[in-house]
């Protein structure tokens, strides 16, 4: 059972689907509040999928289905009532490729969700923008062109952008699924420092293939296998002793 | 020059192949647009003399009299159009948007077939449907019934340029907009549709086109008028239509305003089309 105090998600007997096929299989675990969870494995293990699971965007791909609970602070997010839309907006996430809306300006980029929300003045938006790509790390390279297209930024600006958009709606977790592997390893730095300074304020669960990332920046690990979850704990137990011989094997490159 | 410095007998071959074939292209390509270039000469070179001021500001003069235009063709036609621009674009919008988005409900289905159906219908019966629906039950021919009629001209072509602009629009900007906590239906009319705007614009210029030149719905619907009617609910004069009852004529002051008025269209269409090809080149730099 999930301990209120301490975990901001949890996720019970998670299993999904593409078509007939089960991507992920009977998933439990927590994120506790404030933590980094970093999700590793091989490829198509299945754990973008768990965290696409998170904040109902799974169901978002046709012929696609959940099985299994997700509390967020207590709620099953899958409840019949739950509207995705609100769930989404506590739950933000950010993808693998930058996708800045390509019509819009910098600050129209960040303003999005919160324009498109409606209920904030001109200079609240102003504000709340300035904020959130402050927090992002990206005000002071942005903010003589806060007018210029969005996709005119370099990749890894165009993320951070991302990832400003996302924080300006203020969400309470952060999913990332491989937000830097389009990324020069300059970008990756400055992304991985960024994330050490968000957890203050957002839980993050990221989705990496950098072993070393992981063990970088996260709290927690989790190691998926073939739709599995085989391992989960400290981010320094998984890497320096792990429990199960197939993490063991992954973490020293033996395989994936 | 020495032999190392020459193509070898089998590269000049290849090379005399080739610019034969690509002389061949070339006059093919030729042959597809002569067409084109010999429409817009002869229609140039006959109505620009007779294309003055009074074409554009006077009414049709009576029979057996000179002079006179075709203002009240000209505005009828720029009625019609807008009216029916406004009947089939938004509808023709949500369609295409539909037919897109949710391309697995039977419905989009079913009405994707329909929109194919519709572009193939010829207009002549586009222009009978509408005499039969709302000419006759109306008591007589009117501007609504023309307008009606190029509504459901419109309307295909916009769905149709809608839902394949809508289609290359990369799904993680769906994504993007979902993950910020926002209703599909704002995803959609206000970021899926604004990021393929310029696109679709092209398309409704082209459906504006389209409709501008449409004749044959509107024969027996808006019908003509000799005089000026801004009134929906009476038969309007509209430049196709007053080409062809002048071109058919056996007056030859007529058929010298039929030119000018060919030409007028036919600059009209061109440069609806070269107008929103700038726009689609604009926007996708």
């Amino acid at each position: 059972m999930q301990n209120l105090e301490t975990s901001i998600i949890a996720a019970e007997g998670i299993s999904a689907w593409y078509g007939n096929h089960r991507a992920v299989e009977n998933i439990n675990l927590d994120v506790k509040s404030g933590d980094v969870l970093a999700l590793i494995g091989p490829s198509g293990c299945g754990k973008s999928t768990f965290l696409r699971c998170l904040n109902r965007m799974h169901e978002e791909i046709d012929n696609t289905r959940v099985e299994g609970r997700v509390l967020y602070k207590g709620e099953d997010i899958y409840g019949e009532d739950v509207d995705p839309v609100a769930v989404r907006s506590c739950i933000g996430m950010v993808f693998q490729k930058p996708n800045p809306f390509p019509t819009m300006t910098v600050a129209e980029n960040v303003a999005a969700g919160l324009r498109l929300r409606g209920g904030f003045s001109r200079s609240e938006i102003d504000g709340m923008v300035e904020a959130a790509l402050r927090k992002a790390a990206l005000w002071d390279e942005v903010k003589n062109k806060l007018r210029a297209p969005g996709t005119s930024l370099s990749g890894g600006q165009q993320q951070r952008l991302c990832i400003a958009r996302a924080l300006a709606v203020q969400p309470e977790v952060l999913l990332m699924d491989e937000p830097t592997s389009a990324l020069d390893p300059i970008s990756t730095g400055r992304i991985e420092e960024l994330m050490t300074e968000l957890k203050k304020s957002v839980t993050i669960v990221i989705v990496t293939h950098n072993m070393q990332q992981a063990a970088r920046i996260s709290d927690q690990t989790a190691f998926f296998l073939m739709g599995k979850m085989v391992e989960h704990g400290d981010t320094e137990q998984i890497f320096n002793a792990p429990a199960r011989e197939e993490t063991e094997n992954y973490i020293s490159g033996r395989f994936g | 020059m020495s032999d190392t410095l020459r193509l070898p007998r089998i590269q000049r071959r290849r090379h005399f192949k080739s610019m034969v074939a690509n002389g061949i292209i070339m006059i093919f390509a030729g042959m597809a647009i002569l067409p084109l270039i010999m429409v817009f000469s002869y229609i140039t070179s006959s109505g620009l003399p007779s294309l003055n001021l009074d074409f554009f500001v006077k009414l049709p003069a009576p029979a057996g009299e000179t002079g006179g235009g075709m203002a009240n063709a000209i505005a009828g036609s720029v009625l019609m159009v807008v009216m029916s621009g406004v009947m089939a674009i938004p509808p023709g919008l949500l369609c295409g948007l539909y037919i897109a988005e949710f391309p697995r409900q039977k419905l989009a289905g079913a009405l994707r077939f329909v929109i194919d159906l519709m572009t193939g219908v010829p207009s002549i019966v586009i222009g009978l449907f509408a005499y039969a629906t709302l000419v006759v039950p109306l008591g007589g021919f009117n501007a609504f019934a023309g307008s009606a009629a190029l509504a459901i001209i419109m309307l295909p072509v916009v769905s149709r340029t809608t839902e394949e602009i809508l289609r290359l629009i990369p799904s993680q900007l769906r994504e993007a907009g979902l993950a910020l906590g926002l209703p599909r239906w704002k995803v959609l009319l206000r970021l899926i549709m604004r990021a393929g705007r310029s696109a679709i614009a092209t398309g409704v210029f082209l459906a504006i086109a389209r409709a501008s030149g449409e004749t044959a719905p509107l024969l027996f619907t808006s019908f003509n008028n000799q005089y000026w009617s801004s009134s929906l609910s009476e038969p309007v004069a509209s430049l196709p239509v007053q080409i062809y009852t002048y071109a058919i004529s056996p007056y030859e002051e007529w058929h010298r305003l039929a030119w000018a008025g060919s030409l007028v269209l036919v600059s009209v269409v061109f440069t609806i089309n070269l107008m929103s090809r700038v726009l689609l080149k604009r926007s996708s730099n």
